[in-house]
């Protein structure tokens, strides 16, 4: 069974209708119960790094997570979820994250070129670090396919467990992996079949 | 490189998708639902669906509607149409809707814009402009393009970017409907004063017109066409080529 952590963050309808579609039928849930029986987790969140942040801890479901990530259990943050992966976040102060994959969430205002807009909205190219195997997320797709990106700040200092990029003047990490957690940047969700293949992919881990 | 966008529009009335020429005149095309799966299997970037019902009962069979689409097509939604509150965001937000324009309602109630913004995010809000040449001011115009608000749009558009409008639609009452291209000269206007995404709207005939629309306006982030696409008479995959044969980047 695939359980959504509902921590009152985010609008989940989307994703489990996406996940409905791949034939798999999510469970949205709160109770740590649930999630301790559940073969895979997705962490799903928009809105700010610290609300978010702050909503999850206050549910208690951080522990929670953390732990079945610690037993090995397939761990997939989606947009805001994926940043809450992260040690903290620099979005409206210092926030801690989960702390599940090293490095930090910056905005990316300051490193993208002038001329581009801020949020990073739209449909963007994915690119696969050269020096490594392509993760197993991937194996359904190819480099270059197309992934729906809405964000404003990103993954920083986290090469070493960076799956894929996405280019926006320099290289905004798209999606990370550490053993069994999981993080991608963009909207699987909303990205067509693109995205339905790479929740498959996590579907099978 | 994120690539320019492509959105088909569909105004839905009492459940079917009509498409009105200069805002009258509706003529009913399709199934909604059945057009959004074609769309999205054929490279839309992304829908619109516009609710432009005026009863309660339409309304109620218009979300069903939008949560039967979100259901079966994965790839981002605006929801447009009777936004009023952020009540009205909540409703289509719940339904599958990713994010939301507002046009009427936010003229009525400019703090419209930044309640939602503060709710739901900048990003979820759509500020979507119906506007046309008058005394040599394009003007802002409201209920469907039949009220002239004598609000100047490129005030008007400061001022919803300023307040959290993540992005806007200028649809341009003067070329809508003709066929002969976009508002380049109105566009360029509204490009020179806002730095969140612009959606140009209103007067695509042809393939040529959005390569020259993209070509002119760089700073264009995506084209929204409604009839041209319902009738067959531009076929996105053919534009999807045409445009990256032209170096501009799409989604192939």
């Amino acid at each position: 069974m695939l359980a959504i952590v509902d921590y009152g963050v985010g609008n989940l309808f989307s994703l489990t209708c996406s996940l409905r579609a791949i034939g798999i039928e999510a469970a949205v849930t709160g109770d740590e119960r649930v999630l301790a029986r559940a073969d895979r987790i997705i962490l799903p969140g928009v809105g700010a790094f610290g609300d978010a942040a702050e909503a999850l801890r206050a549910s208690g479901l951080d522990r929670t997570v953390c732990r079945e990530a610690a037993l090995g259990k397939p761990l997939l943050g989606i947009c805001l979820g994926m940043q809450l992966l992260f040690d903290y976040g620099a979005e409206y102060g210092r926030h801690d994250g989960l702390g599940l994959i090293p490095g930090s969430v910056q905005p990316i205002r300051p490193v993208v070129p002038r001329s581009y807009k801020v949020p990073h909205m739209g449909w963007n190219a994915l690119r696969f670090p050269r020096d490594r195997p392509v993760s197993p997320l991937f194996r359904y797709i190819k480099e270059g396919d197309w992934v729906y990106f809405v964000h404003s700040y990103a993954g920083t200092d986290c090469e070493e467990h960076t799956i894929a990029t996405a280019e926006y003047g320099p290289r905004l990490t798209a999606a990370v992996a550490r053993d069994s957690v999981y993080g991608v940047q963009f909207h699987p969700e909303k990205s067509g079949a693109v995205g339905l293949r790479i929740l498959k992919a996590f579907c099978e881990l | 490189m994120i690539t320019k966008r492509i959105i088909p529009c569909l105004d839905v009335r009492d459940g079917r998708v009509v498409k009105g020429i200069n805002f009258q005149g509706l003529a009913d095309v399709s199934s909604p639902v059945e057009l959004a799966k074609f769309y999205s299997g054929c490279g839309a970037d992304e829908l619109v669906f516009y609710d432009i019902t005026a009863s309660a009962e339409g309304r109620a069979l218009f979300t069903d509607i939008l949560r039967e689409a979100a259901s079966s097509v994965f790839i981002p939604l605006t929801v447009g149409g009777g936004i009023n509150t952020v009540d009205d965001f909540d409703r289509v937000l719940k339904c599958g809707a990713d994010k939301v324009s507002v046009n009427s309602g936010a003229i009525r109630d400019p703090s419209l814009i930044p309640q939602a913004a503060k709710r739901y995010g900048d990003q979820c809000v759509v500020l979507s402009v119906d506007a046309r040449r008058v005394d040599g001011q394009f003007r802002v115009f409201a209920k469907g393009g039949r009220e002239d608000t004598g609000m100047d749009t490129i005030e008007w558009i400061r001022s919803g970017v300023k307040n959290g409008a993540g992005e806007i639609v200028l649809n341009s009452i003067d070329t809508d409907g003709v066929k002969g291209g976009f508002d380049l000269e109105m566009l360029q206007a509204v490009c020179d004063v806002v730095d969140v995404p612009v959606i140009a709207s209103g007067g695509a005939g042809c393939i040529e017109d959005f390569v020259t629309l993209f070509r002119t306006l760089p700073k264009v982030d995506a084209g929204l066409a409604a009839s041209i696409f319902h009738f067959g008479e531009v076929k996105i995959p053919e534009l999807k080529r045409a445009l990256a044969e032209n170096g501009i980047p799409a989604r192939l």
